[in-house]
């Protein structure tokens, strides 16, 4: 989606700020939100694409001005109030009152250390075999859907070059739709910066970006 | 503002109010969904504090000094990191998520790597742990890509201009870990004293690895 969190080459936002010594957390409800962001993974009820598209899913003038772990905690309590997990008012009373939907088994601490050393892959067993190799030039697709993908507008229709090959992993813009993972073909595509940036860009600079089989195309 | 928009902005005092108490009030809502959910038996408070715990005390930026400091010492380890970025580091134990993937990148006299995620926050968590808010940032997101110059100078690091720039926009599940230049210097330096200049954002491509001062 053309949202807010789509930033890349966007002006006007001023300098970096960046904090001396900064803490890992500034305040305590952000230890709280993003813990329980990772351990509301165990219910099961949405993927990783799906958390992504529900935080970016957010008016662009909120969403630039917003604390990131609010971000993914108030994406968290959308996606629990769209399952009947959670209500409003269960929330402002700090009460349980309907039964729970339900989940997965919660997460327990002694299952912690084992859950995150396990990580999540998104590689799964290849079908069939790449359409593009490495030094293959191709360009890349000029599309704007309304719903989740990876494919930032700064990238779109726009030539450049595979320069890996990564491996068969999960196509956000269906996963996240729950639309089941499709996985497809990952490259690593590299553009030269004046590619992407006309004038504007470096003559040695390159950005690279890791993309799916289906935003790409031959060259004309 | 003219004395009638301003009596009216007062009639809506709790709007003021608000402003002031913001993070009071997220505080308080965090606290009260913790409850909630805990009651309605989705998560258990304590697996919560030992999430925070492994962040905050396992799993950090000495991570990936520690992959950075091997790479530079070991030539058989530098050879397997070039080759298959992500056996190489899992070897080391760093497996945990937001690191299933991982490409090492590095640095040399003529190219520089940068790494960012303009679309969310897609940062190598298992060799860095979590990233620091600037560069969550929306100035960093955006410029990144587009100014990675200017960025850099921001950040007090000025290349050469013969020096190229890659970029690594995080757009897939692959994450990226940036291998500085060893410093001058630090000939005969064994991998736990090397280890002690790697910093995080030279990681990350925002900084070169510090000079051997007192660092040893």
């Amino acid at each position: 989606m053309n949202g807010g969190a789509d930033l890349g080459g966007l002006m006007g936002l001023g300098p970096i700020s960046v904090e001396k010594n900064e803490p890992l957390f500034h305040a305590e409800w952000e230890k709280r939100a993003f813990g329980m962001t990772i351990a509301l993974g165990a219910c099961g009820q949405w993927n990783i694409d799906t958390s992504r598209y529900t935080r970016e899913n957010v008016h662009p003038a909120d969403y630039m001005v917003t604390p990131y772990y609010k971000i993914w905690i108030d994406a968290a309590i959308r996606l629990m109030m769209q399952r009947s997990m959670i209500s409003e008012t269960e929330i402002e009373t700090g009460t349980a009152i309907d039964a729970p939907a339900p989940v997965k088994p919660k997460l327990k601490a002694s299952d912690v250390d084992a859950v995150l050393s396990a990580g999540g892959p998104a590689d799964r067993p290849t079908q069939g075999h790449p359409v593009w190799q490495v030094g293959d030039h191709i360009k890349t697709v000029n599309n704007h859907p309304r719903t989740h993908t990876r494919l930032p507008r700064y990238a779109r229709d726009k030539t450049g070059e595979i320069t890996k090959v990564h491996g068969f992993h999960v196509f956000p813009d269906s996963n996240a739709l729950g639309l089941g993972e499709d996985p497809r073909w990952l490259y690593q595509v590299t553009f030269k910066s004046r590619d992407l940036w006309g004038e504007q860009g470096n003559p040695l600079d390159t950005i690279s970006l890791d993309l799916w089989e289906p935003y790409l195309k031959a060259l004309q | 503002m003219s004395p009638e928009k301003n009596s009216s902005s007062h009639d809506h005092g709790h709007s003021h109010h608000h402003d002031h108490s913001h993070l009071t009030d997220i505080d308080a809502r965090v606290r009260a969904l913790e409850t909630v959910l805990s009651a309605k038996g989705y998560i258990d408070s304590d697996a919560v504090d030992k999430i925070v715990q492994t962040y905050t005390t396992k799993i950090g930026p000495q991570n990936g000094a520690h992959v950075v400091a091997k790479t530079w010492c070991d030539p058989e380890f530098r050879k397997w990191i070039e080759r298959d970025s992500t056996a190489a580091i899992h070897s080391l134990g760093y497996t945990s998520r937001q690191g299933e993937h991982i490409e090492a990148v590095f640095n040399s006299d003529t190219l520089h790597h940068l790494i960012v995620c303009t679309l969310c926050s897609c940062y190598p968590w298992s060799v860095l742990g979590l990233p620091p808010a600037w560069y969550k940032s929306p100035p960093y997101r955006s410029r990144a890509v587009f100014d990675p110059r200017g960025v850099l100078e921001e950040f007090g690091l000025v290349l050469p201009s013969s020096t190229g720039i890659e970029v690594h926009d995080s757009t897939s599940e692959v994450r990226y870990l940036v291998i500085p230049q060893r410093p001058e210097g630090t000939e005969g330096w064994t991998e736990s004293e090397l280890s002690r200049l790697v910093t995080r954002n030279s990681m990350i491509g925002t900084a070169v690895a510090s000079a051997p001062g007192d660092r040893r």
